[in-house]
């Protein structure tokens, strides 16, 4: 099945959205072969043998994240899918909700039987209210063909599914604020430990999945764990929708087989073809806000001198100090006249307007960096605020509730350790910066 | 029963217990500092991050180092856990970090603060904190307002523990205070302009880790060195009625409840005697009370530090 | 000098739902396990918001205490952390321009500005016909359809200044239904 849309293949099929060319296109045949023939446990296994990692950004694998689910006697567990897709650079769950809704529905039902779960929930950001009504939709046709409800399909077992909005909050995309707010609560962090596998919804053990997680259930369903794990390199399996946006020729989703090069994403055809208006690439952010932005020379080849692939292994490669991350897959791509400290400020902003506001680390400290950076773009800046935005984001990172910190702060210590040059030109040039942008960064020579 | 080994001392507790309960256990300055965590709330901590400890090795079955620090009053212990407080640079070093953090937005308005001499937030910043600040932004700011007629509230000073939210959700019928807004607008808020006002709403103030929340009825009447703390007991349907009297002379300034070395509202009978507004606010008068003798205030606070805490302890001693 | 949220303009007439949304929300309650209604706060805040004046007011946030049996304190706390709820009384047409880098790169500053000058508003105004307020809000998972903007609930993607152009004059005359996107 290389090379194969396994996700939004039919995408484009007019009517999809209904429950009647969903099915006659292949739909629903991955959970009719679940409940006929597959135990819970076999459907568990499957998805251990496709390797499929977490897509909502932190890629851990799902099929072991199910083994931890605790299941005590007499105690209901929950389901939930994570559709609070809010990662800046991230719009890829909402192309598959939109465009295919009964994809993740069938992914839903599959995986709350895989989990013995009765009462599974979508937890969508409010922001995607026309998307919960599509949801709505699809569910309430999946209802009356008998897939939702009692006795599903005759097979004894019985769930039902629920959309629940958000109200507008990035952080509510951390699972435990993402159960606090479907409890009807602020979306604070829960303390860990207890993990949700243990205590989740309502005290309950709960999984919380990404959309695009729970919707390759399906595929591995109905081809079986082996065969997905064919696709890719190593530990990255399966594909993965990328959705690339900034200063590209065809910014949009895309479902790529991972192990694609970078190279080939950014300009080949059947990709972004490209930067925007024949400009030259700058920098790269390839997973979503939150990971280390890439300097135009480390984007398509690692520091090492090797291709850069679409991989989890590959974007990581050089840790933090020359390689980033593939996370969620929100790729975001600038042209040299983006300005770097410009785009720093305004990520600094988003994550300190977006801080929950529990922990002292995030609350104060991501709008202490959001002033010194906003302060660093309008000319303000002296040089020792570089040094200091890079001390308070050693004490930020790994000292807070949630990974909100750790987002935060990498997004600025890259920024300094790839572009610093950049900045200081910043502090230099004071009223130059405020009126033109730096342009490419030099290449480091290397010994 | 479990061991754990924090700052090289080794100690049996039971399982569930947290690191801060197990070094709270063995005492002395190997205890973390704790700002939001207060063991006589059913919820509470992990917010303020100041009792972050090294996890040197997590347990004897899975010897392996924690890869970040833990807020240890949230973390349980694991039998053959080793766990570094003070014999650990890096704790020194994040903690400093943490006590920065909690101080950019702080007035540092002690000289007119009534929370001065007892303030969790002055000690762990004359402990852990840094002689010089790097903050050159402009300060978050709030105007001081009355929350009922008896608590002020100076948001400047809060570092949003929470105590005070879950006080009045463990001890009152109807909570009316909570958190509004969120990130660095978070605010301590009736939202509505209306009286925190119930028999136990007092608490808050005594839960207070810094001057955020203060009594009204105290209010720049004296700085709390200048009063000796007595033992009083008066017979109270409502609470206890076992507190502590600031007095000067013969007049009561304010009355608290009994607090213990980590600042929490001490168990008395089995029972964490919080004190109701009758006796906090109402019984100003010596007669309300019967006197029962002297209070030793077990914290490194500036009036454990006053003479006339040591003159008692020589004359107890001597007495003994 | 910053203080205290101000409710003062804050506070609105008690207006109630219809019966079809009353029904609505007496499902969103029933969808959950006994006891858990508390789950519905935020799908009711924004019906609430719809329906009941393109705002919530003080009253509003009462009523919906009242509809859930919850304490009013409960849906305060809830209502000032999510970003969507407008608390203040707002235009008829709120604007939120997303201002968060991906939409940055390819020019939502200047759609900011345009705006501004456009309506002689500021980000954060109302118009003064109460036709129009202009906000900037964080990403909108629409990155690669920028610049975009959110209008009750409904996104106006891949803007340019003719867009705006367009798009404004249909929310002005009231024909939005014309708007090509």
């Amino acid at each position: 099945m290389k090379g194969r849309k396994l996700l939004i293949e039919n995408a484009h099929i007019p009517g999809i959205t209904t429950f009647d060319v969903y099915q006659k296109n292949g739909g629903y045949r991955a959970l009719d072969k679940a409940l006929k023939s597959m135990s819970p446990n076999d459907v568990v296994e499957e998805v251990k043998k496709s390797g499929l990692r977490g897509r909502g950004g932190a890629g851990f694998p799902t099929g072991m994240k199910w083994s931890f689910l605790a299941k005590p006697e007499g105690v209901p567990r929950y389901l939930v899918c994570n559709a609070d897709e809010s990662e800046p650079g991230t719009f890829k769950d909402r192309y598959l909700m939109e465009h295919i809704p009964h994809l993740l529905i069938e992914g839903m039902i599959l995986s709350s039987y895989a989990l013995g779960a009765n009462l599974s929930f979508i937890y969508i950001r409010g922001e995607f209210m026309w998307i919960l009504e599509i949801l709505e939709k699809a569910i309430a046709e999946a209802y009356s063909k008998g897939y939702l409800g009692k006795n599903i399909k005759g097979s004894g077992y019985d769930l039902d599914l629920r959309v629940v909005p958000g109200g507008g909050a990035y952080i509510c995309g951390e699972e435990t604020a993402l159960i606090e707010s479907l409890e009807g609560k602020r979306g604070n962090p829960r303390i860990k430990p207890p993990f949700p596998a243990v205590k989740g919804l309502w005290g309950c053990p709960t999984v919380v999945n990404n959309v695009e997680s729970i919707a390759a259930v399906v595929p591995i369903v109905n081809e079986g764990g082996d065969a997905y794990a064919a696709i890719g390199i190593g530990r990255s399996t399966g594909t993965k929708l990328i959705s690339a946006c900034g200063n590209v020729a065809r910014p949009g989703v895309y479902e790529i087989d991972l192990g694609v090069s970078v190279e080939e994403f950014i300009y080949g055809d059947d990709y972004c073809r490209g930067m925007a208006n024949g400009k030259k690439l700058k920098a790269c952010v390839p997973g979503g806000s939150s990971v280390p932005i890439l300097p135009h020379y480390l984007v398509t080849k690692t520091a090492t001198g090797e291709d850069r692939l679409m991989t989890y292994e590959s974007l990581a490669d050089g840790g933090f100090a020359t390689g980033s991350m593939l996370g969620s897959g929100g790729f975001i791509v600038f042209d040299e006249d983006q300005c770097i400290v410009r785009n720093t400020w305004n990520f600094a902003r988003f994550y300190a307007h977006e801080s929950c506001g529990q922990c002292s680390p995030c609350r104060e400290g991501t709008s202490w960096m959001e002033k010194v950076l906003y302060r660093l773009e309008h000319g303000n800046g002296n040089i020792r605020d570089i040094d200091l935005l890079a001390e308070i984001n050693k004490k930020i990172e790994g000292n807070t509730i949630c990974p909100l910190g750790d987002a935060a702060a990498w997004p600025v210590a890259a920024a300094i350790n790839h572009f610093r040059e950049e900045f200081e030109w910043h502090v230099t040039n004071r009223e130059e910066a405020v009126s033109r942008n730096y342009g490419l960064s030099k290449e480091p020579v290397t010994a | 029963m479990v061991k754990v080994t924090i700052d090289d001392i080794e100690i049996e507790v039971e399982v569930g217990t947290t690191i801060l309960n197990a070094a709270r256990k063995i005492g002395g300055d190997i205890v973390p500092p704790a700002m939001c965590y207060y063991s006589k709330l059913e919820v509470s901590g992990g917010k303020c991050r100041t009792c972050i400890v090294e996890v040197a090795a997590g347990s004897s079955a899975d010897p392996r180092p924690m890869p970040k620090l833990v807020a240890s009053c949230s973390t349980p212990v694991a039998d053959g856990m080793i766990v570094k407080n003070k014999t650990s640079e890096r704790v020194k070093e994040n903690r400093a970090g943490v006590v920065e953090f909690l101080l950019i937005n702080h007035p540092l308005d002690c000289p007119v603060c009534d929370q001065a001499g007892e303030c969790h937030l002055q000690d762990l910043g004359y402990e852990h904190g840094k002689a010089k600040t790097r903050y050159e932004e402009e300060r978050r700011t709030f105007d001081p307002i009355d929350i009922g007629d008896k608590i002020k509230l100076h948001m400047n000073r809060c570092i949003l523990c929470y105590r005070c939210v879950n006080t009045a959700e463990q001890l009152t019928e109807q909570r009316v205070h909570g958190v509004m807004n969120r990130g660095e607008h978070a605010e301590i808020s009736t939202y509505i302009e209306k009286a925190i006002d119930n028999d136990f709403s007092g608490n808050v103030i005594d839960v207070c880790p810094v001057g955020a929340l203060t009594d009204k009825t105290f209010r720049f009447k004296s700085r709390v060195w200048f009063l000796k703390p007595m033992e009083g007991e008066r017979n109270c349907e409502k609470c206890s009625g076992k507190a502590v009297l600031w007095m000067f002379g013969n007049e009561i300034y304010r009355v608290t409840a009994r607090k213990d070395q980590y600042g929490e509202v001490e168990d008395i009978d089995g029972k964490t005697a919080w004190i109701c507004n009758d006796c906090r606010f109402e019984k100003k008068d010596v007669n309300d009370w019967n006197v029962t003798g002297p209070r030793v205030i077990d914290r490194h606070s500036v009036i454990s530090q006053g003479k006339y805490e040591t003159k008692m302890n020589t004359k107890i001693k001597r007495i003994n | 000098m910053k203080t205290h949220i101000d409710i003062s303009k804050r506070k609105g007439e008690r207006k109630e739902f219809s019966e079809a949304s009353l029904v609505r929300i007496k499902e969103l309650m029933s969808n959950v396990p006994e006891g858990k209604h508390k789950t519905a706060v935020i799908h009711v805040l924004h019906m609430a918001q719809s329906e009941l004046g393109g705002w919530i007011s003080v009253e509003t946030m009462d009523y919906v205490a009242e509809l859930l049996n919850i304490t009013p304190i409960e849906v305060y706390e809830v209502a000032t952390f999510y970003t969507m709820f407008h608390l203040d009384p707002t235009g008829k047409y709120v604007l939120e321009v997303c201002r968060t880098g991906p939409c940055m790169l390819v020019g939502s500053d200047k759609i900011i500005d345009y705006i501004e000058k456009k309506l002689a508003i500021k980000v954060g105004e109302t118009t003064s016909d109460g036709l129009f307020t202009l906000k900037t809000v964080e990403c909108l998972g629409a990155c690669g359809y920028g610049p975009m903007l959110q209008c009750q609930y409904k996104n106006y993607e891949f803007l340019t200044t003719e867009k705006v152009d367009d798009l404004l004059n249909a929310m002005s005359n009231g024909i939005l239904e014309t708007y090509q996107s």
